[in-house]
């Protein structure tokens, strides 16, 4: 199919095209904080909800466009959580004398600030992981990744415990990384998020994805996926794009986990144990039920999959045997997960001309 | 110099529990080249069919018989355990891409870690005292009998699989499959059935390591316990390093894991040794991907 990129449009169209879906994406996710009172239970699920179309669809990037297999996308969470809490924990005091939240004009850059920075130390980490391992069969990256995020998880727990900003001056430079708050994690760091910001990071997320995914970028990963002997042979450098895929999604998910970790007083916090292979196996699950390569479909088996847990609550042990079964007979009746490689919007109507 | 000998010792005695359980490992990823997720699953259920035998029939006191035929009877049923996952669970994959059959392996393990919680309770055992224990020093080091049983026992299992492997029929029939199952398939072997075979036999060797933990340890965590996994995990890491595929590659890999565990938990720190271990694995993939003894894979066309 030749896209109608073939003719030229004129550049107001274009603005709009690619500048519309942003500027009211935002809106909603923006306007949406302001609707949901804060402090109630529908904020809380919504959140969680938020946080997890963020790691389905990030995570969807390199196991349903490029078609490997990453386990460790809880690690790279974690590490966003952590660069970003030392960003406002730290910073946080030397702008304001304290670690508290602020909401001002301040605050708020501190904290985009710390979304950003946290999303590109897990980034880098995932550039480290990704080049040598992406070179590997694709199981050997799932046991790698595996492995590299539990080793993000013991090293957190290891480290030393966290002091007040105050005493940083008199810890030695090499040693201040390290003061992470041992197996408790950060617990004093200031509420920065609210349902807005996770919101609209939700929205870049979704737009990021779906637009790369009509660039050149992701019509090289989707061959890579598709037949990766056959991509080489055309002149597509695999493994490149295997390690863009995989650093794009760690950076996705380090901002999922900077969010999480700004959010206190919901019983989440950054705690080392919040980041286990659990976790990353949860977002496996989305990924997979709502179809591999399905950036629609991802987003909404995060939201189905997050709202039974909540209700399912009551039967709690029987709700993991029976995401277990649904996976095995997902991936025996229907391989490519629900949705497949289609989008919501091709189920309303019927397929584009 | 004691301390030493005494990390050395118990580095034995826990990587011959990894060298059990990576023999599983790799025997099914010579075969179909899959990371059997649900091996430290069978590995638990082995662990818990035993202590579920034990309590049910009061078997508390110490007796060299009764271990070892609770140590047959988890054998057997995890044997049957593992011949059913294959069957319902891999064996309609088989066509399927491979990435398929990981995420299946995956929901398999989720299916057992859960059912088995579901099963047998949320809280940790206390296994019970199946052999007499004995405490021995021999120049400064402590020697649990237990422990030299365990090992003795890991050693004869290993003894007897490597002879399976290369001495018997079924044997050759599985080296042929795992070097290529689609000629394996024309020279007459019945693929399936020696599929099958082969995860009995891996479910069976993980049962005997589940057996053998409780005996040694006195005590099993629950079954949806992140330890198990781990577990299973690092016996992974074993069977890589040791190369994926290699019957003596998995039990130098355990040994070595075991020892590196132990050596590392001793004079480093307790906490960070998966660390150190799961590193391990990254190093070995970069520097030699097919592991000590494993064959250099060609990838065909």
């Amino acid at each position: 199919m030749i896209p109608a990129a073939a003719q030229p449009i004129s550049v107001t169209r274009a603005l709009t095209r690619s500048l519309l879906p942003v500027a009211v994406g935002l809106g909603l996710g923006l306007g949406l904080g302001q609707v949901v009172p804060t402090g109630t239970y529908a904020e809380k699920i919504l959140f969680d909800i938020g946080i997890n179309i963020i790691l389905a669809v990030s995570l969807n990037l390199v196991n349903g466009f490029t078609g490997q297999f990453s386990m460790g996308h809880a690690g790279f969470m974690a590490l966003g959580a952590y660069a970003s809490i030392v960003v406002t924990y730290y910073g946080g005091f030397a702008l304001f004398g304290d670690v508290g939240c602020h909401l001002n004009a301040q605050g708020y850059g501190l904290y985009f600030t710390s979304l950003v920075v946290g999303g590109l130390v897990a980034a880098a980490a995932g550039y480290l992981v990704g080049l040598p391992s992406l070179r590997l069969r694709g199981d050997y990256l799932a046991i790698v990744t595996l492995g590299f995020g539990e080793i993000i998880r013991v090293v957190l727990q290891v480290s030393y415990a966290v002091v007040e900003p105050e005493e940083m001056a008199t810890v030695d430079w090499w040693e201040r990384p390290l003061h992470l708050g041992k197996s408790l994690g950060f617990v004093h760091q200031g509420a920065y998020n609210s349902l807005s910001w996770t919101y609209a990071a939700v929205v870049l997320t979704l737009l990021c994805a779906y637009r790369l995914r009509e660039s050149t970028h992701g019509r090289a990963f989707l061959s890579v996926r598709e037949n990766e002997i056959a991509a080489e042979a055309v002149g597509i450098d695999t493994t490149r794009y295997k390690v863009n895929a995989f650093v794009l999604a760690a950076f996705f998910a380090g901002v999922a986990g900077a969010l999480f970790g700004h959010q206190l007083g919901t019983g989440t916090a950054a705690r080392p144990e919040e980041f286990n292979f659990m976790k990353s196996f949860e977002a496996i699950i989305m990924v997979v039920l709502g179809g591999m390569g399905s950036i629609s479909g991802a987003a909404l088996a995060a939201v189905t999959l997050t709202l039974l847990t909540e209700l399912l609550r009551s039967v709690q042990d029987y709700r993991m045997v029976s995401y277990a079964l649904l996976l095995i007979l997902v991936m025996i009746l229907r391989p490519e997960g629900l949705f497949g490689t289609r989008e919501l919007w091709h189920f309303l109507r019927r397929r584009r001309p | 110099m004691t301390e030493f000998l005494q990390f050395l010792l118990k580095g034995i005695s826990v990587g011959s529990l990894y060298a059990l359980l990576a023999l599983g490992y790799t025997m099914v990823y010579g075969i179909l080249q899959f990371i059997n997720f649900a091996h430290s699953d069978v590995f638990m259920l082995g662990a818990f069919f035993s202590w579920r035998l034990a309590t049910w029939f009061k078997l508390i006191d110490p007796s060299p018989l009764v271990a070892t035929s609770l140590l047959l009877a988890a054998m057997a049923l995890c044997a049957l355990t593992g011949f059913l996952i294959e069957l319902l669970a891999y064996r309609p994959l088989r066509r399927a891409p491979r990435l398929n059959v990981l995420i299946t392996a995956i929901g398999v393990s989720l299916f057992l870690e859960n059912s088995g919680q579901l099963v047998f309770g949320k809280d940790p055992r206390s296994y019970p005292q199946l052999l007499a224990e004995h405490t021995f020093s021999v120049g400064g080091v402590n020697v649990r009998s237990v422990e030299v049983i365990a090992v003795v026992t890991a050693l004869a299992l290993m003894v007897a699989l490597h002879t399976l492997v290369y001495r018997t029929k079924i044997g050759r029939a599985m080296r042929a499959v795992s070097i290529d199952h689609k000629v394996a398939g024309l020279m007459g072997i019945p693929v399936s059935r020696v599929i099958s075979f082969t995860f009995v036999v891996g479910s069976a060797l993980a049962a005997a390591a589940g057996v053998l933990v409780g005996i040694t340890y006195g005590q099993i965590k629950q079954p949806a316990d992140s330890s198990w996994v781990l577990y299973g995990l690092k016996a992974f890491v074993a069977a890589v390093i040791g190369g994926i595929g290699s019957v003596p590659g998995a039990m130098l890999g355990g040994l070595l894991i075991g020892l590196c565990e132990q050596f590392v938990g001793g004079y480093i720190s307790t906490q960070l040794r998966d660390a150190i271990i799961f590193a391990l694995l990254i190093v070995v993939l970069l520097v030699k991907p097919s592991g000590l003894l494993g064959r250099r894979a060609i990838e065909k066309i």
